[in-house]
């Protein structure tokens, strides 16, 4: 086990080379440059621009640069927002992230177990059928035609919620924003705990559990969950990847100041430093989630070994 | 040796053989081959077809499927035809070009003429959905159709040739799987925007299709390891047959099942995909439109012309929804034992 925790921490740092160089490269290979825009610089000022971001030196040198304060966590300073250092837009950034995230996760987790569970224990009934077609219309409806259709529905016309903006956690604010995040894991969720539960409630040791007397509840929350969540918990390495791309949707809908809508603006300005902070950052966070996800399946199931 | 001589006997006598239901059902086939009724080689397929049939969600979503498809197919061209304008025509006239609701007018009356209604410049709603239906079904299918094509030789020869190759060919899915990879695309499409608007969705067919091919490598891969030690591929080695015609005439034709699922299964995928890149902005620019870029269009003015966002969404929507029964009907037909 710690022999298999060592190896893919190792790995992590290349990977992590792999993604940081790629998109580099690809800041660097795009035509034109942060400051060409509209207007047209003068050769001097040009000429000092890049002295000042250091665009005159040889790339090897900016790579190199680059990789160094990745290598520190320090990325620099971001070219649009001036005088900010990428480090502070992303600590501001990613509380908002993170809470959104992390709600509409557990709201997931909360909704499709429990619908996945009911749909497998009464299979074939009237409840299975329709929590089945309200998965299927929630792996359906894309992200960006929910939300808006929520935001038509809740904000504009019952007044409930603000259509947009961030009021922070604990606000109405996240109300809208994370059920709209929330719609498709609660989908994928009960699909595969349906399936999962089906599977574990044919096999013996339920049987057993069972035999024994206990109560339905106990066998179901005791003996079943354990073993018919696995595909749930593997599918949470992948789902927080998934999570990243729904809440640059989902917080351009809301306008909410997170990661992801700092992501697609830092991208469409050439915003360097930024766009590379962002990437170094998300993709250490799939990978150690991936790490996390694949240690905690060794806990539930005795049966896996590293 | 006791074992051996275990093996060379016969654990059934011939006699017993010949008894029992099943060589009656054997015997029957031998006669319908004859006769010519039945082609036992597709038989799989039929039975697949047979299941299908009686799955009447998946059948229900197949003609929605196969309704909104012929319509987006012809659809633009016969409001061109019928009316005379193509899906982004603008009207000169001032009092025209603003946006009316589904079926009304100038003056509120009502009319045929629009029953989507129009957007705020005054063009139809419902020949931009159309036409916008076209892109995205064609970026949908061409980007599957590259992920399969990556996705079935990769893994066919990972699988086929096995060994050392295959961990390292596995390793790479493996590591590509934890990348973030749409946030590599979204950089690519924002930095790299392609010339021209075609262009652009050429662009979408490759960026799509490079990173949806790693779970069709997986499912060929395990597909053909569990072929490859089989008789049938060790008559073709045995009279000289190549590798690669072993991989693409043997092995996958065989595999072809459970590909078909998963290749009908990345269709919305890659549909929901492209939407959800050119709602950001990234993906089809215009003249070109396509579901999702109608639907970013319509999110702006949610508030005040709600049909812009409601038609193109709905549409997406259900074209998804029919999709993913259609894939789950696929799969439940033709590998029986997944649905118990």
């Amino acid at each position: 086990m710690l022999r298999f925790i060592v190896r893919r921490i190792v790995i992590i740092i290349p990977m992590l080379f792999v993604v940081v160089s790629l998109t580099w490269a690809l800041v660097r290979l795009a035509p034109g440059n942060f400051y060409s825009g509209e207007k047209k610089i003068a050769p001097a000022v040009e000429a000092n621009l890049r002295e000042k971001y250091g665009l005159d030196k040889p790339w090897y040198v900016q790579y190199g640069k680059v990789l160094r304060n990745i290598g520190r966590f320090d990325f620099g300073t971001s070219l649009r927002y001036e005088g900010q250092s990428v480090n502070q837009i992303l600590l501001r950034a990613l509380p908002v992230s993170a809470a959104l995230g992390f709600t509409a996760y557990l709201l997931a987790l909360i909704v499709g177990i429990t619908m996945g569970t009911l749909a497998a224990l009464k299979q074939n009934s009237w409840l299975d059928s329709s929590s089945m077609v309200i998965a299927m219309l929630g792996i359906s409806i894309p992200n960006f035609v929910l939300g808006p259709l929520l935001v038509l529905l809740f904000s504009l016309t019952l007044f409930w919620f603000p259509p947009a903006l961030w009021n922070g956690f604990l606000s109405k604010s996240i109300v809208l924003p994370a059920i709209t995040l929330s719609a498709i894991y609660v989908a994928y969720i009960a699909r595969l705990t349906r399936s999962g539960m089906l599977e574990v409630l044919r096999s013996d040791y339920i049987r057993t559990a069972r035999a024994k007397g206990l109560s339905e509840w106990q066998v179901v929350t005791r003996h079943a969950l354990r073993g018919g969540l696995l595909p749930v918990i593997s599918f949470s390495g992948p789902a927080l990847a998934f999570l990243i791309t729904g809440t640059v949707v989902v917080e351009k809908i809301f306008a909410l100041p997170g990661l992801g809508n700092y992501f697609i603006n830092a991208c469409f300005n050439r915003d360097e430093p930024l766009i590379l902070g962002i990437v170094a950052f998300i993709a250490i966070s799939v990978l150690v989630f991936n790490l996390l996800v694949d240690i905690s399946y060794a806990v539930i199931d005795p049966r896996i070994k590293y | 040796m006791p074992e051996f001589d275990d093996q060379t006997k016969p654990k059934v006598s011939d006699s017993e053989l010949h008894v029992g239901p099943e060589y009656a059902v054997a015997e029957r086939d031998v006669g319908e081959i004859v006769s010519g009724e039945v082609e036992v080689g597709t038989s799989l397929w039929r039975d697949a077809w047979r299941r299908l049939v009686k799955n009447r969600l998946a059948v229900l979503g197949m003609m929605i499927v196969i309704v909104i498809a012929l319509a987006c197919l012809v659809g633009p061209t016969l409001i061109e035809k019928a009316s005379g304008h193509p899906y982004d025509f603008i009207p000169r006239d001032a009092s025209l070009t603003k946006a009316f609701p589904p079926f009304r007018t100038a003056g509120g009356q009502f009319s045929w003429q629009h029953p989507m209604g129009t957007d705020t410049a005054g063009r139809d709603i419902l020949a931009r959905v159309l036409s916008g239906g076209q892109i995205s079904l064609m970026v949908a299918l061409i980007a599957t159709i590259v992920s399969l094509l990556i996705g079935v030789t990769y893994g066919a020869t990972a699988g086929y040739i096995g060994g050392r190759l295959d961990d390292l060919m596995m390793r790479i899915v493996d590591v590509l799987y934890s990348l973030p990879y749409v946030i590599i695309v979204i950089v690519l499409l924002a930095l790299l925007p392609a010339k021209t608007p075609f262009g652009q969705i050429i662009e979408l067919f490759i960026a799509l299709g490079a990173v949806s091919w790693l779970t069709m490598a997986r499912i060929v891969r395990g597909q053909v390891m569990s072929l490859k030690n089989q008789d049938f591929v060790l008559a073709a080695r045995a009279t000289g047959v190549s590798t690669p015609r072993i991989i693409f005439r043997h092995l996958i034709p065989n595999a072809l099942g459970p590909v078909i699922v998963y290749a009908t299964l990345t269709i919305p995928t890659v549909m929901l995909s492209e939407a959800f890149l050119s709602f950001l902005g990234l993906g089809v620019r215009p003249p070109r439109v396509s579901w999702g870029s109608l639907a970013a269009e319509g999110a702006q003015s949610l508030a005040v012309y709600p049909w812009l966002m409601i038609f193109p969404g709905v549409t997406m929507a259900l074209m998804l929804f029919c999709l993913n029964f259609v894939g789950d009907g696929l799969r439940d037909a033709l590998d029986p034992q997944m649905k118990k």
